[in-house]
């Protein structure tokens, strides 16, 4: 990173923050105390969703504060958290039939096709794709095409139609895993082994060896990444 | 963005020998290189690793583990006073609750949801958002012995060894014979785990592990698991009640010296909220954001060690705090993402550690820290790739993984990584990632037995913050498998403790002056206040400008 500075304005007050600072960094660089709005620092949590307009640009975009990289005269706020109602239901009692988003999230149905989720999404997740595949009751392509969402909420705060995305989402997502993957047949058969106490003997034994013998045990134990 | 033009001189080299590794790794690296003997383990720890290097570690002067040698930047936060302001008044008690649950990550979570299916009423306190936290950001996976050819018997002495023969056998045995019944809890909430077509887990192997024990979700499983965990917490708010950006001070006891609940703090407005419970779930994770050494951090924000100073001043024994994990692969460049995890799959799918001449230099899955250790070394024999700001990287060679298992591959299997690097300009499905060890685990902690019993009576603790099952040395996948077994058992334990548990007496934080007193006896006198509760990563100027203008909250202030 470079020490030349450039002109960034946060809650409409101009800086002068490194080039090539992020968001968050630039932030930090000025002074404030970072109490909400940061994460994981690492695109992974969502909580350092901001909004930005750049210089000559009507549009107003969205971003991660950690992955963004501050560009001159742009303009900011960060967004914590979007508000959004949540439906509290018991997954055990649902059952993998388009009728919960009528349920849970009518107002699924009011999806104007604007796009604009899509062009604001930090991630460059199809966010409308998936929403239209919730109207149409495809749970998987709603978990194929959301399976990345980081829920900072960005879309939800911009929809025209009041949607909340992220939260329709992970509905679809619990009932596809859930419901609809396919199981392993192996794993009931290793769970019942554990069960049956197939491997307490075993347990037994290694726990009652000498450090000595228990390192020989290691050092020699077979290395095979076959997976049968 | 990119890299600059200098570096592409090493990437041709690597470029060069790409086809003769792919080859090898068709055959098989285990015929070309073998996994290190344990005399060649240690003595490559001993030359590199951190942890290992003079002035890593002191005797710590006060508490539970006095006289014992721990990790020294931990010492120095363990030795400072308290936040709490010495005239603070427990009344009123603002919060009455069966289970206090503190930290809002995987280990929180479940113990919350199982402590409130177990009949408990529940308060879950997190320092930031519900899920802010290092389990949202484990990329790899969580082991469990869900293959034929292998077993938990195996699953248990690779973990053994890969600590060092320090886990607690008892603990280790737990962990792994539990783990495929988590795959199968998860999957019924909603995980979605990657699959085979037939309805197999897809699993690859992982370091210092001897089968595919890795179960995955992308490379997002960390943020799978948690969001769903999150989503399930927030289907119960009969029973469970979330209090968000309220971290936890300091922890409350009854006059018979049991937990009791803990003082809250709300680092906006500066107000303390008191929680009194018949049980306390300690989950507040590990230590990443203390910088050991200098390092930067793959760990969360609110990775401040809050839970072990507490705990510790509470009474609690801690347990392998000399040990610190470094990943071996952090990324180096570009600077924006500089100590950034580079998740472990990617070797375990292929990707190859390269030195600046394009030489395969060691066997790519060993245990972390010896992996790591070896980076170091081939960076300290002058054959590590230097940085714009003159640091030392090695590269690890991504490309492999779309000639090794197809086009499309990376896109497919590590959408984050992808992501990460395009925002800064390199296409890590042609360029490999130039990376260097980062701090990334709190291999001990507050020490727990089966039942995530802490040495101080109805103080549990699950998770990171907790020690014993990893020894001094945690592989991959053993810490979302870590926290989603122990989560579960703490909140298990806690609903039938609560259950049988009166609070005696008069609620107190004698504790805290009393380890205070141990403090000034000792004649220690330190800056600051611990716990840390945030980073600080304000520049030089902006600190005295606080410091000298206003300061609020002083001395709880941030």
């Amino acid at each position: 990173m470079t020490q030349d500075l450039i002109p960034i304005y946060i809650y409409s007050r101009k800086y002068y923050v490194p080039e090539g600072s992020t968001i968050i960094t630039a932030l930090e660089y000025l002074g404030f105390k970072l109490k909400k709005g940061v994460g994981c620092k690492e695109g992974f949590c969502g909580a350092c969703a901001s909004l930005y307009r750049l210089k000559g640009d009507y549009k107003l975009k969205g971003g991660l504060g950690c992955q963004t990289v501050v560009q001159p005269e742009m303009q900011i706020v960060q967004i914590p958290f979007v508000p959004a109602p949540k439906a509290v239901y018991k997954i055990e009692e649902l059952q993998p039939d388009p009728e919960i988003f009528v349920r849970y999230y009518p107002e699924l149905y009011r999806c104007l096709s604007c796009n604009t989720c899509t062009k604001i999404c930090p991630q460059e997740l199809q966010v409308m794709d998936f929403v239209q595949a919730a109207v149409r009751g495809d749970f998987e392509q709603v978990a194929n095409l959301s399976f990345d969402c980081i829920m900072c909420g960005l879309c939800s705060a911009r929809c025209p139609a009041e949607i909340t995305q992220f939260n329709v989402a992970m509905l679809a997502r619990r009932i596809y895993g859930k419901y609809l993957m396919k199981k392993s047949t192996f794993l009931e058969q290793r769970l019942k082994e554990i069960e049956s106490g197939k491997y307490e003997e075993g347990y037994r034994e290694l726990m009652s060896l000498s450090q000595e013998e228990l390192k020989n045990r290691y050092f020699q134990r077979e290395i095979d990444f076959q997976i049968t | 963005m990119g890299y600059p033009d200098y570096m592409y001189e090493s990437i041709k080299l690597v470029e060069a020998t790409r086809p003769r590794r792919a080859e090898m790794a068709k055959e098989g690296l285990q015929k070309f290189l073998k996994p290190l003997s344990a005399e060649e383990r240690e003595k490559v720890l001993r030359d590199n690793h951190p942890d290992y290097q003079p002035e890593a570690r002191k005797p710590i002067r006060v508490g539970p583990n006095k006289g014992e040698h721990l990790t020294s930047e931990v010492v120095d936060i363990l030795e400072r006073p308290s936040r709490l302001p010495r005239d603070f008044k427990l009344e009123p008690v603002d919060y009455e609750t069966d289970v206090l649950v503190i930290g809002g990550g995987g280990a929180g979570c479940q113990a919350a949801l199982w402590a409130a299916k177990n009949g408990a009423k529940v308060i879950l306190c997190t320092k930031l958002r519900l899920g802010d936290a290092n389990s949202m950001m484990s990329q790899g996976g969580m082991q469990a012995s869900v293959n034929p050819g292998d077993s938990p018997l195996i699953h248990y002495l690779d973990a053994i060894g890969g600590g060092h023969f320090d886990n607690k056998p008892e603990l280790l045995k737990i962990m792994t014979s539990e783990a495929p019944y988590i795959v199968k809890f998860l999957e019924e909430l909603g995980v979605i785990w990657d699959k085979l077509p037939d309805g197999h887990y897809q699993t690859q192997s992982g370091g210092g592990a001897s089968r595919r024990r890795m179960l995955s979700c992308r490379d997002y499983t960390g943020a799978e698991i948690m969001r769903v965990l999150r989503d399930e917490v927030r289907n119960h708010p009969e029973e469970i009640t979330i209090l968000e950006f309220l971290p936890a001070l300091e922890l409350i006891k009854d006059e018979e010296g049991k937990a009791a609940g803990a003082v809250l703090f709300d680092m906006e407005t500066g107000q303390y909220h008191v929680v009194k419970a018949k049980v306390v779930v300690l989950a507040t994770g590990g230590f990443g954001r203390i910088h050991i050494r200098g390092f930067p951090t793959t760990n969360h924000y609110g990775a401040t060690m809050d839970g072990l100073v507490m705990a510790y001043r509470a009474g609690a024994r801690l347990l392998h705090m000399d040990s610190v994990q470094f990943h071996p692969t952090g990324a180096i460049y570009p600077p924006q993402i500089h100590g950034f995890l580079i998740t472990e799959k990617i070797r375990a799918m292929g990707g190859q550690p390269v030195n600046a001449k394009g030489e395969l230099f060691v066997y790519p899955m060993e245990p972390r820290d010896v992996e790591a250790s070896e980076y170091i070394q081939e960076c300290k024999k002058g054959l590590g790739v230097r940085t714009p700001d003159g640091q030392y990287g090695i590269w690890l060679d991504s490309p492999l993984i779309e000639i090794l298992h197809g086009s499309g591959t990376i896109e497919r299997a590590f959408p984050a990584m992808f992501r990460q690097y395009k925002r800064f300009g390199i296409d890590i499905r042609v360029l490999p990632m130039l990376v260097y060890p980062t701090l990334h685990y709190q291999n001990g902690g507050v020490e727990i037995e089966e039942n995530c019993h802490t040495s101080v009576p109805n103080l549990l603790a699950a998770g990171e913050v907790s020690g014993g099952v990893h020894g001094r040395n945690r592989l991959m996948g053993n810490s979302v498998l870590d926290y989603n077994v122990f989560g579960r058992r703490a909140g298990i334990e806690a609903a039938k403790l609560a259950r049988e548990t009166e609070i005696k007496g008069r609620l107190n934080v004698d504790h805290v002056w009393e380890y205070e007193e141990e403090l000034k006896g000792e004649g220690i006198e330190t800056k600051g206040y611990s716990p840390l509760l945030l980073p600080e990563y304000r520049n030089l100027e902006s600190l005295k400008r606080h410091r000298t203008e206003f300061d609020p909250f002083a001395p709880a202030g941030l």
